[in-house]
This record gives C-alpha cells, sequence and structure tokens, in this order.
C-alpha cells in the first residue's frame, strides 16, 4: 500500500562520517539502474527543481569517471565528478564523489538497488565522507539558506533575550 | 564552515554518539539517570558528563521529583539540526520525483515495445 512517506527521501546521519539516503520505487531495480547511469534520464532527475543540467558524461565501467554540471536556478554552476569503483549491473554502485567547489572532500557513495517483493526497488544512497566536518559540509550543501541560517536560529535559542 | 570548535553547540554536543544514544533514550519520556546506566551500561559519572554537555546546549532538561532528578529532551534546541537535516532531505525528495516521472516512462516505453 502505498503512502506518503514512502515519497519521501529518508535521510539518516548512521555515523560521525555517513549519510543514508533511502526511498522506494515503483519500478524494477533494471529500471533504477538505467536511470542512474544513462546520462540522458540522469539529466533529467538529477538537479531536482534546483536548477539545469548542463552537462552528464558517464563512463560506466570501473575506474571509468563520471561528471555532472549543473546549473543552478541562482545562475551558477555546480560540477561534480568521480570514478566507478565498483559495478554489479541491476544491484549495486560505488564510485568516488568529489564536489569541484570543494576539491578535497572526496566522498564514497555505494548506491544500491534491492528488488522489493511488489516489484519495486528499494534505493539506498550511503554516502562517506573522510571526516565528519566534510560530511556536515555535504549536508549543509542541500540547504538553499545555508547552514549559517540555522547556526543563527540555534544562537537565538541558546541566548534568548 | 563557520562553527565553534567546543561542545556548546547543538550540532557538537549530538555528534558524540552516546550523547545521541541518550536523546534516544529520553526520546521515549523522562528518566532518572539510573535508568540511563542501566541501559548504556556505562559509568554513571560519564553518564552524568554527557547529560551535562546535552544541558548545556538546552537539549536536555532537568527538574527534580521527591529524591529523583529527571531528565528530558527539549526539540527546540534540536530543531535547527531537524532543520539543516530536512534541506538535504528536501533536495533528495525533489530528485527522487523526477526520478519517477522517468522511471514512468520507461515503463510506458517497455509496455509499447510488449504491445
Amino acid at each position: 500500500m502505498e503512502t506518503v512517506t514512502d515519497r519521501r527521501a529518508s535521510v539518516t546521519l548512521p555515523s560521525d562520517t555517513e549519510i543514508l539516503i533511502t526511498r522506494q520505487f515503483d519500478a524494477s531495480p533494471e529500471l533504477v539502474y538505467r536511470a542512474y547511469t544513462t546520462p540522458e534520464l540522469v539529466s533529467r532527475w538529477w538537479v531536482g527543481q534546483r536548477g539545469v543540467m548542463k552537462s552528464c558524461e558517464i563512463d560506466l565501467r570501473v575506474g571509468g569517471k563520471w561528471r555532472y554540471v549543473m546549473e543552478a536556478n541562482a545562475g551558477f554552476e555546480v560540477a561534480f565528478h568521480g570514478v566507478y569503483e565498483e559495478i554489479v549491473p541491476d544491484a549495486k554502485l560505488v564510485s568516488s564523489e568529489v564536489f569541484e567547489g570543494m576539491p578535497d572532500a572526496e566522498s564514497r557513495s555505494i548506491i544500491t538497488f534491492d528488488g522489493t517483493g511488489a516489484g519495486g526497488t528499494l534505493l539506498r544512497v550511503l554516502v562517506g565522507h573522510a571526516t565528519r566536518e566534510h560530511r556536515d559540509a555535504h549536508v549543509a550543501s542541500g540547504m538553499e539558506d545555508g547552514l549559517q541560517e540555522a547556526m543563527d536560529a540555534l544562537e537565538g535559542l541558546l541566548r534568548p533575550a | 564552515m563557520a562553527r565553534a570548535a567546543t561542545t556548546s553547540d547543538a550540532f557538537n554536543a549530538v555528534a558524540e554518539p552516546r550523547r545521541r544514544q541518550i536523546l534516544d533514550l529520553l526520546a521515549g519520556g523522562e528518566r532518572p539517570v539510573n535508568d540511563l546506566v542501566e541501559e548504556m551500561r556505562l559509568d554513571q559519572p560519564l553518564v552524568s558528563k554527557h547529560l551535562r554537555v546535552l544541558r548545556e546546549v538546552g537539549a536536555v532538561r532537568v527538574r527534580d521529583v521527591g529524591r529523583q532528578r529527571l531528565y528530558r529532551v527539549d526539540a527546540r534546541a534540536l530543531k535547527p539540526i531537524a532543520d539543516w537535516l530536512a534541506g538535504y532531505e528536501q533536495l533528495w525528495t525533489e530528485r527522487f520525483e523526477a526520478l519517477d516521472e522517468v522511471l514512468d516512462d520507461l515503463k510506458e516505453r517497455q509496455d509499447g515495445d510488449r504491445d
């Protein structure tokens, strides 16, 4: 049975250096894998509503590189690249990932596509960073207003007028 | 990233796994420190130390009831962290909604091929 919560991405922090994103899809692992590894298809979903994909290159083999360039709605470009380390077709992808604006903070993503009973897929994206600071910066990058606003709000709480 | 290098903010306070465990345990309701000591199998001074850090950032409140000190979570101090995660979660929710559409197209194409 479908519930609203199934449609939301679930994000948890399983350890100090990791982020885990999970989501159920009403499509087979084969199709989800295809949508994850075909440049024309990745270009249609990866930016969400935050901009447009300028370029999407995928060399799908172990040691092969990928690079995504997005133009954000605010006008600036952001680029990410990485190298595939493990590929199990329709089941698993392991790759490094570098946000080119913060090149020291390389992470590794382990993406698994698990078939569920009803012909669906449970997608798990486990992102591992070398340090908590890099992990936190990665999470903050998803905030449209940035971490600073949250920190300001926290300071307001800690020092009530 | 502007961030104090101490445990004086909630982000750092909850970065410690034991302190996250305390918050998880207190999420079920108010508890005395002895409960936490038992569940966590840690020495009481260590649990008290973690509780003190959590109290300093306002994540945990305490009140005395008779001879017991009862600890509870104060979610207000944790809200910035929830908000911080929510932005990232929203990005992925947007991505996956777009991915749903891509998958619908792929399924249609597949069904079309079968006809």
